[in-house]
């Protein structure tokens, strides 16, 4: 009954999460690699299937929530997948939006700074990795691990914001490229703030306390 | 307003409480006064006939005036052979009816019905005896034991009738439904379902039908008659321990007064023992059923 | 600890099973008027039971939920002064024609009822009643059965070690899982629940509801229910009845999120009733 359904839509969550991941990877390869099948790939292929995930997963939670009147951890649980859900769904436009940039800058001479991307995606993805694995194994220490690491994309991403601002000040032909990296760094920047807050959920289910917005707080 | 209440109220207090008391006095002397009431038959009985109630009494046929050591052992036997002939007058009519009341008749009919078994209760039991009388001994052209037991049978019927068919009914509804919604035919339902869980019940009522005719005198007078001997045969007269009591009671020698009192202990002690069983009875099978 | 690997994308499976894959209908009912005296309590009911499912049946007391759960094993017939119009077809037959032997259709059509109701017998003999009656009589096969039907109403495992004690010492829910388990003796294809757990705690109610819930890959199950919350959990389908009229009937998870009908909408969220 119950078990079973929170089952099913735990496992959707998963399959929908490792979907996305896989987008946010695909978009950065395939801006380092040239490859535009593959940003075409998350742009048309991959993006409307997060889609109807997200509409099934909604649906059976408001299911759920409607015939089983969960409380407790199980209403947490099902709130929480549900805000979760919606992170993911973010994420997959974040993942668009990087590939739209990326099919832009493919198409042009390559600037350089990917280094700096790649790492920040690295980090980014690996950040809702755990964040999806912290949820499966209600590990909360994995969650916390994923908060702290937010700092880490954040400061590359200044650092990037730092260097093109540099760049384009010498450089004026490079701005459009410029604001194109820049827009894909900003968008790996929100990725990581979203794995930042399905760690945060996981938190919530687990323990039931909120520990959005207080930057101090022990696991 | 508010202190006149409480004034008047407080003015009151000591007749409230001495009336209280009174009337609680009273009703205490009353429940006193049955327990006297039982006490003292029974101490009667035990005073006056305990000195015959020996070895003799219970194997001994009674003698003639003033021969020492004469029994009732033919009245107690004639009373246990009579009140087995009139259970098995009154238990299958009795039964019988109250089942058919409860689980099958209509309404109308049933409430006639029942209407009759309370009219049939107050009759006075000389008239069952009469009727036995007119319908069994005439046409025999013989007091007999039959007689005697068709007597005490008619009786118990309307007790079971009315006990057995409230019991029955007491069965919740739901029960017979669900034996049956599991396809079973109705009558097996009545059998199987309603009567064992109506039989506690029913048993107390047919024990107390059987307390109620074990001490009946007038309905023998015309029908058993007694008999100074023990009886070979059903259609023979036959003696009872309520007729010799009544007959040794009325005559005028100290002896056999005495020997009434013994007969009328035994008497009782065979009605109590009926009822403890009864009680035993409905107490085992409750246990039982509620598993403890 | 289990490890999370993002697996290669694949199509999302399709948003949810649909439940509307319900193969057969195995309780049809046609236009049927129904009558308590002069008084039409159930009025032009058509509705089809899927087989192998869970159906509620919701509605406010005196809606006529009962009299409709007790017309598909003519229980309604005990009850004088009743009358019935229309067809309810069990398994594609008419089961009221004169022909009907109606002891065998309550033998294919089960039912527990609201107050729980064993035999004055032990727990054996309430299980084995229903196989006797039919003629089973060998020590051996009764034995059998009567286990299976205990596990299959698990209810095993707190009474195997005495079988010969009343059934009435046993607890409330106890009780009721032995009578499932006596309704299941008689190898029913359908189960009729008329509020099985309105006498029941709340620890007893859930158990009695997994227990619904595990019987209906084997069973179709019709049960009534006061309960909305619990018509909600147990149920696939669901429907919903006001004043002798079939308001609303739809699967369960529609029915409690987006339901069709206004009526329905402002009786389950409380506005009525």
């Amino acid at each position: 009954m119950f078990k079973d359904k929170v089952i099913e839509l735990k496992h959707q969550l998963i399959q929908d999460a490792s979907l996305v991941e896989e987008m946010i990877a695909k978009s950065i390869k395939g801006l380092l690699d040239g490859k535009e099948e593959m940003l075409l790939e998350v742009m048309n292929t991959e993006e409307p299937k997060v889609n109807d995930y997200d509409r099934a997963i909604d649906e059976l939670c408001v299911q759920l929530i409607a015939q089983y009147e969960p409380v407790a951890r199980d209403l947490r649980m099902v709130i929480m997948m549900i805000k979760m859900n919606k992170d993911l769904e973010r994420m997959a436009d974040h993942a668009v939006n990087i590939s739209e940039s990326s099919l832009f800058l493919i198409t042009h001479p390559v600037l350089g700074h990917y280094d700096d991307l790649k790492l920040m995606g690295e980090n980014a993805v690996r950040m809702l990795k755990d964040g999806i694995n912290a949820f499966v194994n209600e590990d909360v220490h994995l969650a916390m691990s994923v908060r702290e690491r937010d700092n880490v994309v954040d400061d590359a991403g200044d650092k990037i914001l730092k260097d093109l601002t540099e760049l384009m000040r010498t450089k004026k032909d490079s701005i459009p490229r410029c604001l194109q990296l820049m827009r894909i760094a900003h968008n790996l920047e929100r990725i990581a703030d979203l794995s930042t807050n399905i760690a945060e959920e996981v938190i919530y289910i687990v323990e039931g306390r909120d520990v959005k917005h207080h930057p101090n707080v022990n696991p | 307003m508010k202190n006149m209440i409480q004034e008047s109220f407080e003015r009151t207090r000591l007749r409230r409480e001495i009336w209280n008391r009174t009337m609680v006095c009273i009703l205490f002397l009353c429940a006193v006064c049955v327990l006297f009431i039982l006490f003292d038959i029974l101490g009667h009985l035990i005073v006056q006939g305990i000195s015959s109630l020996n070895v003799n009494f219970f194997t001994r046929l009674p003698r003639a005036v003033g021969e020492q050591g004469g029994g009732m052992a033919n009245t107690i036997v004639g009373t246990f052979v009579l009140l087995v002939l009139a259970v098995c007058v009154g238990v299958p009519v009795g039964l019988g009816s109250g089942i058919y009341l409860s689980e099958y008749a209509h309404q109308r009919f049933a409430q006639t019905v029942r209407f009759m078994t309370d009219v049939m209760n107050g009759v006075p039991s000389i008239v069952f005896g009469i009727f036995a009388y007119v319908v069994c001994v005439l046409p025999m052209k013989t007091f007999s034991a039959v007689s005697g037991g068709f007597a005490l049978g008619i009786m118990m019927i309307p007790i079971i009738t009315r006990t057995s068919e409230q019991f029955m009914r007491m069965v919740p509804n739901q029960l017979r439904e669900a034996g049956l919604a599991l396809g079973v035919p109705q009558w097996r339902v009545t059998v199987d379902i309603v009567l064992p869980s109506a039989m506690g019940g029913i048993m107390t009522g047919i024990m107390v039908a059987l307390a109620r005719v074990a001490g009946e005198t007038a309905p023998l007078l015309f029908t058993a008659f007694g008999n100074r001997y023990f009886s070979h045969s059903l259609t023979e007269p036959i003696a009872a321990l309520p007729l010799q009591v009544f007959d040794y009671a009325i005559s005028p020698f100290d002896d056999w007064h005495r020997q009434a009192w013994a007969g009328a202990i035994v008497l009782i002690t065979v009605v109590f023992a009926i009822n403890l069983f009864a009680s035993f009875f409905v107490a085992r099978r409750n246990k039982f059923l509620s598993g403890r | 600890m289990q490890i999370y690997t993002p697996k290669p994308s694949q199509a999302p499976t399709q948003p949810l099973k649909k439940e509307d894959s319900f193969q057969d209908i195995q309780i049809q009912v046609k236009n049927l008027n129904f009558f308590y005296g002069p008084r039409l309590s159930l009025k032009n009911i058509c509705i089809g039971i899927p087989s192998r499912c869970v159906v509620a049946l919701i509605g406010p007391s005196g809606c006529g939920k009962s009299t409709l759960i007790r017309t598909f094993n003519r229980m309604n017939d005990l009850i004088p002064g009743t009358r019935m119009e229309g067809e309810i077809l069990v398994e594609g037959a008419n089961i009221y024609t004169k022909e009907t032997d109606v002891v065998a259709l309550r033998r294919e059509v089960g039912m527990v009822f609201q107050k729980s109701t064993p035999f004055p017998k032990t727990i054996y003999e309430n299980v084995a009643y229903g196989l006797r009656l039919i003629g089973i009589s060998d020590k051996k096969v009764l034995n059998l059965i009567v286990e299976k039907c205990l596990r299959r109403a698990a209810l095993w495992d707190e009474v195997k070690d005495h079988l010969n004690r009343s059934a009435l010492s046993l607890s409330g829910g106890q009780q009721q899982r032995l009578c499932i388990a006596r309704a299941l003796a008689v190898e029913p294809k359908i189960i009729l629940m008329d509020e099985p757990c309105s006498a029941l705690d709340p620890i007893a109610t859930s158990r009695i509801e997994e227990l619904i819930d595990s019987l209906k890959s084997e069973y179709t199950i019709v049960v009534v229910t006061h309960n909305m919350q619990q018509a909600a959990r147990v149920s696939d389908k669901t429907a919903f009845i006001m004043q002798g009229e079939l308001v609303e009937f739809n699967t369960t998870s529609i029915f409690f999120t987006k339901p069709s009908n206004k009526v329905t909408e402002d009786y389950i969220t409380g506005r009525f009733g």
